[in-house]
């Protein structure tokens, strides 16, 4: 691997200390990349950070190709047998891995709910129990898989976090990001009012319930704007979207972007802290 | 029970433009969320209560039956007398022929979702009854001529100043809009109801199996009222409304003031055992409970969905549920509304083709399960309708699209998808043709922006992400 000029900087935080430690010994976790369809077709830009993050940690992530949707567009409207055959396919293409990372809490909640989607008798939900215990979100899988807390980088922003529902509530990513973020040299995290408030994306409820949607979404873009952040971050290019596509119709100039473009940013970008 | 007029889109469509309605549904239901954030989330017990309440409820479904078996026995025991009632119309027309034998014209009522349910006053009004609903929210409901839009809040929807204009066209009077004057004058107009009224009826937040009592959590008094001062008390039980003993009472009296109002107890908390005894002062002198199963006992045999009958109407789900912030209780078209009305409508109403949207109206976000105390898994239950309409009446169009899709976004053909996106955007005639030809983009585009479309997919600049790693070693 290549070393960097900060590797050798006598100026290491104590807290980064198993970042580093990771880095002159690469953990040894044949890690697959779970790319997502909207960061793959519409923010190709989360997976190029995705990987350069966990590359600067020591890991050496695949991209299998033959990996597609994780089959949740079909399950939430109820087509039990498309999700079945998307999630077959992800378990032969995810077989022999040892963690899958992906950079959506709502797609690692979907993987990791598998064993629902083919019930409770069938053959396959072993397996998709298997998949479900080394999917990770980015974050997730930075924080506990590879007890990580702290990563290296300056972000002198004020930043507001969307706290995306399937990844809290589904996939159990609460803290991961935010201790991550925290981290940061120059960044202030502000919170976010009624947090807890889906934004109203919800897949294909956006353009089922376009009006609905979009009320759910300004209400959430105007507590964005009361934070008075320059960024908002979150960890689901689907909310992510959807609310850049609000505030860029209202010109509103807040930033969005993805976690990992932001810890991306923060560790390669020209910025002074 | 569903409104008759459009769907939910139509309804909520409608809704989120007004805004007065808004502000007082999200003013409201934000007060309640900060009342039982206040009171739950930092206390441990929290999860404690939780469990012994979702037990007690596990225990009143597995054993329904037998528990609606005891309860009958030992109420009637007590001297009251209970009846079954199969669906709506025969549940109105028991309550209608116990009114009659007691030659009862006037009925005050406490708040009962039941009787919304099967539409009870307007089977007493259609049979030349007076009904008089005495809980303050069901009141102005009343008054409007409306529907409750929320299970415990049914007049949340209303502002004083709506409030003050229905009381005038009441009473005659001139009246103040300030709430607590609108409130003495209801107080006051409602007593001369109470001291009138031949027959009161009520629901029931739980019956005892054990000791054959229903018990009621209120707030205003007036349930106490109409329990105990007219000669004729009916009460109305949702069959599934029921636990075991005393001691499973108190776990759910624990949990329901909490979930509902962020109260730890309500104002007034009454258990009923049977109608006035020879020794007593107070009390009605006939007890009447009805069971309404009205489409539970088909919920019940339903393994998928028999777990919704835990629910004890607390409405936590509504006041979390941020599709309901935004459009309010009529959206929903039926008596329940929020997530809990979007599983229980559908099931309670297989036959109405259009209660099976509303488990679309749902961005799955899960807060609804979150909230519940007794442990409905909603969202999920929500899945699992919309499986049951696919598999009943496939959208085929939308499945086939759902496999093209698939297939495209596992192939390097997949490069077409930010293409087609910049076309989108591009404001040419090629763009409208699009919009026209896939709705979706045109119903995105109402509100917001497309995304600017990447030049290469990630799959397309997977191979310089390996040589770049090639070239570092």
């Amino acid at each position: 691997m290549r070393l960097t000029a900060a590797d050798h900087s006598p100026a290491r935080s104590p807290q980064l200390h198993r970042y580093w430690s990771l880095r002159h010994n690469p953990p040894r976790v044949h890690t697959a990349l779970f790319i997502t369809c909207l960061a793959d077709q519409l923010r190709p830009s989360i997976g190029v950070a995705t990987v350069r993050i966990l590359r600067r940690l020591g890991l050496k992530p695949e991209f299998p190709a033959a990996q597609g949707c994780c089959g949740q567009p079909a399950w939430n409207l109820g087509h039990v047998n498309e999700a079945k055959v998307e999630a077959q396919r992800m378990l032969n293409v995810f077989r022999d891995y040892d963690a899958v990372v992906t950079p959506s809490g709502s797609c690692a909640a979907m993987v990791q709910h598998y064993s629902t989607v083919f019930g409770k008798d069938d053959a396959l939900t072993q397996e998709a129990h298997i998949l479900a215990a080394k999917t990770y979100e980015l974050s997730a899988f930075i924080v506990n898989r590879l007890g990580v807390k702290n990563l290296p980088g300056c972000f002198p922003h004020r930043v507001t976090w969307h706290a995306s529902c399937h990844g809290t509530r589904l996939a159990d990513v609460r803290s991961e990001p935010l201790q991550l973020l925290s981290g940061l040299e120059g960044l202030e995290l502000v919170p976010l009012p009624r947090a807890e408030d889906c934004c109203g994306f919800g897949g294909a409820f956006c353009v089922k319930f376009p009006e609905v949607s979009a009320a759910m979404g300004r209400e959430k873009c105007s507590h964005v704007s009361s934070t008075r952040a320059n960024v908002l971050a979150g960890n689901d290019a689907g909310c992510l979207l959807h609310l850049q596509g609000l505030l860029s119709r209202d010109g509103t100039p807040t930033r969005v972007l993805h976690l990992a473009e932001l810890l991306e940013e923060a560790a390669t970008g020209r910025a002074a802290c | 029970m569903l409104s008759p007029e459009g769907n939910f889109a139509e309804r909520s469509s409608g809704a989120v433009t007004d805004d007065k309605l808004r502000k007082a549904v999200r003013k409201t239901v934000d007060r309640l969320r900060d009342l039982r954030r206040a009171d739950e989330l930092p206390d441990p017990k929290t999860l404690e209560r939780r469990a012994k309440a979702q037990a007690v409820r596990e225990h009143s479904v597995a054993e329904l039956p037998q528990l609606l078996a005891q309860f009958t026995e030992n109420c009637e025991r007590r001297g009251g007398h209970v009846h079954r009632a199969t669906d709506a119309h025969e549940a109105c027309s028991i309550a209608l022929s116990i009114l009659r034998s007691h030659g009862a014209q006037r009925v005050v009522k406490s708040k009962s979702m039941v009787t919304e349910e099967i539409g009870l006053n307007e089977a007493l009004e259609h049979a030349g009854l007076e009904v008089t609903e005495t809980d303050l929210g069901e009141w102005i409901i009343q008054l409007a001529g409306e529907k409750p839009s929320h299970i415990i809040l049914p007049a949340i929807h209303k502002t004083r100043h709506d409030v003050q204009a229905l009381f005038e066209a009441e009473s005659g009077m001139t009246l103040s809009s300030d709430t607590a004057r609108l409130c003495a004058h209801a107080r006051v107009r409602l007593r001369e109801k109470f001291l009138q009224a031949d027959a009161g009826v009520s629901g029931v937040n739980f019956a005892v199996a054990a000791t054959g009592s229903i018990a009621l959590f209120t707030n205003e008094g007036n349930g106490r009222l109409v329990t105990t001062l007219p000669r004729v008390h009916i009460a109305f039980l949702g069959m599934e409304r029921i636990v075991l003993d005393l001691d499973s009472l108190a776990a759910m009296a624990e949990v329901l003031p909490r979930s509902a109002t962020g109260q730890k107890l309500t104002s007034y908390f009454s258990i009923i055992t049977g109608p006035r005894r020879a020794d007593e002062v107070d009390g009605p002198d006939h007890l009447h409970v009805i069971v309404v199963d009205n489409g539970r006992s088909a919920v019940w045999k339903d393994p998928e969905f028999r777990d919704v009958l835990r629910c004890i109407r607390c409405a936590a789900c509504l006041n979390v549920c941020p599709v309901y912030a935004q459009v309010g209780g009529h959206s929903y078209g039926g008596t329940y509304p929020g997530p809990i009305g979007a599983v229980l409508t559908p099931l309670l109403r297989p036959e109405e083709r259009s209660a099976n949207e509303l488990a679309e109206a749902s961005t799955l976000c899960a807060a609804c399960t979150e909230a519940c105390p007794v442990g409905i898994p909603l969202h999920e239950m929500l899945v699992r309708l919309r499986a049951r309409e696919q598999k009943e009446h496939p959208r085929r169009l939308e499945r086939l699209a759902l496999r093209v899709a698939f297939r495209l976004l596992r192939s390097p053909r997949a490069a077409v998808i930010p293409r087609v996106l910049r076309l989108a955007a591009s404001g040419t005639g090629t763009a409208l043709l699009l919009k026209k030809l896939v709705p979706p983009l045109e119903r995105w585009q109402r509100a917001r922006s497309l995304p600017p479309a990447p030049a290469r997919t990630f799959r397309a600049l997977w191979q310089e992400l390996e040589m770049e790693e090639h070239h570092a070693h």
